[in-house]
């Protein structure tokens, strides 16, 4: 049985923060499969094009038939535990803090047999569901969770360590004037949120749907302005310790090309709230929210932008802000990197249109801002990195990994 | 395409002399390069020869990096004309052996030196063990084991829940073990250890306890293969070579290790030597963990799969006993000194065999068995190997 995880105490401001430390991150270029695989919350495993020889560890020639063809899919994730054993001594300092720490190996329903991490309520001889997750070095590894849900479940602490769950954590939304950051606050409070810090530039001026969210449990409504580097440094210099999980909700869509849209005044804009604003934001809050990786039951744990799915792979109808999107997804991507010694997760969740009013014209599919803001909530709690939200995503994705050239002209025409 | 089965080439006139253990030490400053280099050194004296006579070298280490068995013979001084590099953990001693054996039957070499030798700094086992293979960096490491403990303790987890081992039966063997070692002048385990110490040590990961796991330490062992009428024209006292089998990877499809590869060869190896477990005096089994060790007794042909902790249980392993085990104490007791765990039950054979025992003496050692395991990369043990030598060089 999981015990559910209390409410962490107020922290003692005596004590020395625990630092972050990564557990064992080497892989081999065949194993960074597994973990594009738990970006994405996929189970999958090479499987020999030739002989259909499921393979595990990750290998680059078949062990049966010896092709090299040995593409990554999505197999069956079900198995039997044939032993476990509970790690009392380590010489890995990440695992000798996080003592006693329980691994077991299952055969795998598709053939291997898997080292795996076990959940708390996964025992020899049991069924199990076999996960792959990113730990906090950034890598994939294998977690057995038990065949059905148990309760509070999601509160194992080994299971912890591998998401950044929203639960007992405190969360800051960047923009809380957009229906994407209304929709947020909710659903990050109803996750069990223990503080929904909300930015608001200019919180003195009327904003349509205020009034509930200020109604939103544990909401507190902050001055923070992402065109103002002062504004941000000082909204990080009063809550940077206290955030735990950053949502960049701030948004600026506007149609047009890069020749159709006449001027530089929107795309200066446009960049100065996306782009600037994610440079404000990352170093303001970036470098406390790394050396809080580690820091108890509410550490920092996520940077979470919200990019539209142009960023990779531009529209022209929307062309410029494809373009700035771009560069958000880059910088998202060195400040992954950069966020990666403290164990916090940067999470891009990339989406197509919205039901929202600078998607006015477009037909469904559009995704609605409160099932983007459940989309992200369950990645938080899934630990994913990389996450598609809707059919308008998904095909991108989809497109996207057979052949971008063509993507390219179909997005084109 | 079935080929007609070939009669292996019996090991007429190899003989195996000059056994040498270099005092281990828990940790040592120096280097591989010098705990080898004192082994060579020692073989030479007792044998009676020179550098120059020497022209076959075999070298298991895991810490001589960056360099393997080609820059010892310009470190060490040594112009051989076979070379062989063996890094097969607890199965290089047979190995070597295996590899020496044939070079000197056909004259390739006149005097093969086999050696391991490793030395042990403060962090020397966690460096060696976060390079010890692509699988354990992409499956093991990550999921906190250290080392192969983990690894030891889910094969022993199964092993017991499949066969009804308990940990007394494995505890049975560590105690014998350590009343070999009271004896042997160069164990590192010096107290005595009783079934509730060892049912009360420290638990490493369940159900590995504390006296479960070898001391890694600094050490080196070496021994010498040579033609039978050699070792006589230098009045070396000698062992002579029966058999030995080889399997690396054996049984690949069973889903958690509870065998090792000797039980693909076992009957070969009886087979080629002309005798049956029956005649086997003694057995020094590579003992990383006792679940191993009752494996071997399994694979070798002394009771089925499954019943060795019935065979532990029913028989006194110590060196005067009804089935003489790891007579020096195994690595268990004396330590391991790396690669140097792989050799240090045969130079414990030879010791017996040639009466010249240096702890405890098994009576009237007439036959002796030789077992190597290692190489545990992912889940299993991927190396083995056995030896049968007997007395006497006629």
């Amino acid at each position: 049985m999981t015990e559910p995880l209390a409410r962490p105490k107020r922290k003692d401001p005596l004590k020395k923060t625990r630092a972050p430390v990564a557990p064992p991150g080497a892989r081999s270029r065949t194993a960074l499969g597994l973990t594009a695989a738990a970006a994405e919350g996929r189970f999958q495993l090479q499987v020999c094009s030739e002989c259909a020889t499921v393979i595990y560890p990750p290998r680059d020639a078949c062990p049966r038939c010896l092709s090299s063809r040995l593409p990554y899919q999505d197999v069956a994730n079900g198995g039997t535990v044939l032993a476990e054993t509970t790690l009392r001594t380590a010489t890995d300092v990440y695992f000798r803090e996080r003592l006693p720490w329980r691994v077991g190996i299952v055969a795998l329903d598709c053939g291997p047999s898997m080292v795996a991490h076990l959940h708390g309520d996964v025992h020899e001889g049991d069924r199990a569901r076999l996960t792959l997750q990113l730990d906090k070095s950034g890598q994939a590894i294998a977690m057995a969770l038990p065949a059905a849900d148990t309760p509070n479940m999601a509160d194992d602490p080994q299971w912890r360590e591998l998401t950044a769950d929203p639960k007992h954590r405190r969360v800051l939304i960047t923009d809380g004037r957009t229906a994407v950051g209304q929709a947020l606050a909710q659903a990050v409070s109803d996750a069990g949120a223990s503080l929904v810090l909300v930015g608001v530039a200019d919180p003195w001026k009327p904003f349509p749907g205020e009034a509930r969210l200020r109604g939103i449990g544990r909401v507190e409504i902050v001055a923070l302005d992402m065109t103002d580097t002062v504004s941000v440094d000082e909204c990080a210099g009063e809550y940077a310790p206290r955030v735990d999980i950053l949502i960049n909700t701030a948004e600026h869509v506007r149609t047009g090309g890069v020749i159709e849209r006449k001027g530089l005044t929107i795309a200066r804009e446009e960049l100065e709230i996306r782009y600037l604003g994610l440079m404000r934001l990352a170093q303001a809050f970036g470098p406390v929210m790394r050396a809080r990786g580690a820091d108890g039951v509410n550490s920092a744990a996520a940077f979470v932008n919200l990019l539209s799915v142009y960023a990779l792979a531009n529209w022209p109808a929307y062309g410029a802000f494809s373009a700035t999107e771009a560069a958000c997804l880059s910088a998202a991507q060195s400040l992954r990197a950069e966020l990666r010694p403290g164990g916090v997760k940067v999470v891009n969740v990339f989406f197509g249109p919205l039901e929202t009013e600078w998607y006015q014209a477009l037909p469904p599919p559009k995704v609605a801002p409160a099932a983007l803001a459940q989309a992200v909530v369950r990645a938080l709690q899934q630990g994913r990195e990389d996450v598609f939200v809707g059919d308008v995503a998904e095909d991108i994705r989809a497109r996207l990994a057979v052949n971008p050239k063509a993507l390219e002209r179909e997005l084109g025409s | 395409m079935t080929l007609p089965a070939v009669q292996r080439l019996p090991y007429d006139d190899v003989v195996i002399a000059a056994p040498v253990t270099i005092p281990y030490r828990r940790y040592s400053t120096n280097t591989a390069h010098w705990w080898v280099g004192r082994a060579v050194r020692e073989v030479l004296e007792r044998a009676g020869l020179r550098s120059a006579d020497i022209d076959g070298l075999s070298l298991a280490s895991f810490t001589v990096g960056p360099d393997t068995a080609i820059g010892l013979t310009q470190h060490l001084g040594l112009s051989p004309r076979w070379l062989d590099h063996v890094p097969l953990g607890g199965a290089s001693g047979v190995v070597a052996l295996r590899r020496a054996a044939r070079a000197v039957q056909c004259g390739d070499a006149e005097f093969v030196l086999c050696v391991a030798g490793d030395t042990n700094h403060v962090d020397s086992f966690r460096r060696m063990l976060s390079t010890f293979s692509r699988f354990a960096q992409d499956a093991v490491y990550p999921y906190g084991a250290g080392g192969p403990n983990a690894s030891f303790a889910l094969i022993t987890r199964n092993y017991m829940r499949q066969y009804g081992a308990t940990r007394e039966d494995f505890g049975k063997i560590c105690v014998a073990q350590r009343d070999n070692a009271l004896r042997f002048p160069h164990a590192l385990m010096k107290k005595t250890l009783t079934l509730d110490d060892y049912l009360g040590a420290r638990p490493i990961a369940d159900p590995i306890h504390l006296f479960d796991c070898v001391m890694p330490c600094a050490g080196a062992e070496a021994f010498l293969v040579c033609r039978a009428d050699v070792a006589r024209s230098l009045d070396l006292p000698a062992a002579r070579l029966l058999a030995t089998i080889e399997r690396h990877n054996g049984f690949p499809d069973d889903p958690i290790q509870v065998r090792g590869g000797w039980a693909m060869d076992v009957d070969e190896l009886y087979a080629m030597a002309g005798v049956g477990a029956d005649d086997v005096d003694f057995v020094e089994t590579y003992d990383d963990y006792p679940v191993i060790s009752m494996m071997q007794i399994e694979d070798l042909g002394f009771c089925a799969k499954g019943e060795a902790p019935a065979f532990v249980r029913s028989h006194t392993l110590t060196a005067d006993g009804s089935f003489p085990h790891n007579t020096s104490g195994g690595q268990l007791s004396v330590g391991q000194a790396g690669a140097a765990g792989g050799f240090l039950g045969l130079v414990e054979a030879v010791r017996q065999l040639t009466g010249a025992a240096l702890g405890a003496p098994v009576r009237d050692a007439k036959v002796g068995l030789v077992s190597g395991f290692g190489m545990i990369t992912y889940d299993r043990g991927l190396a083995s190997g056995a030896a049968l030598l007997a007395a006497g060089t006629a």
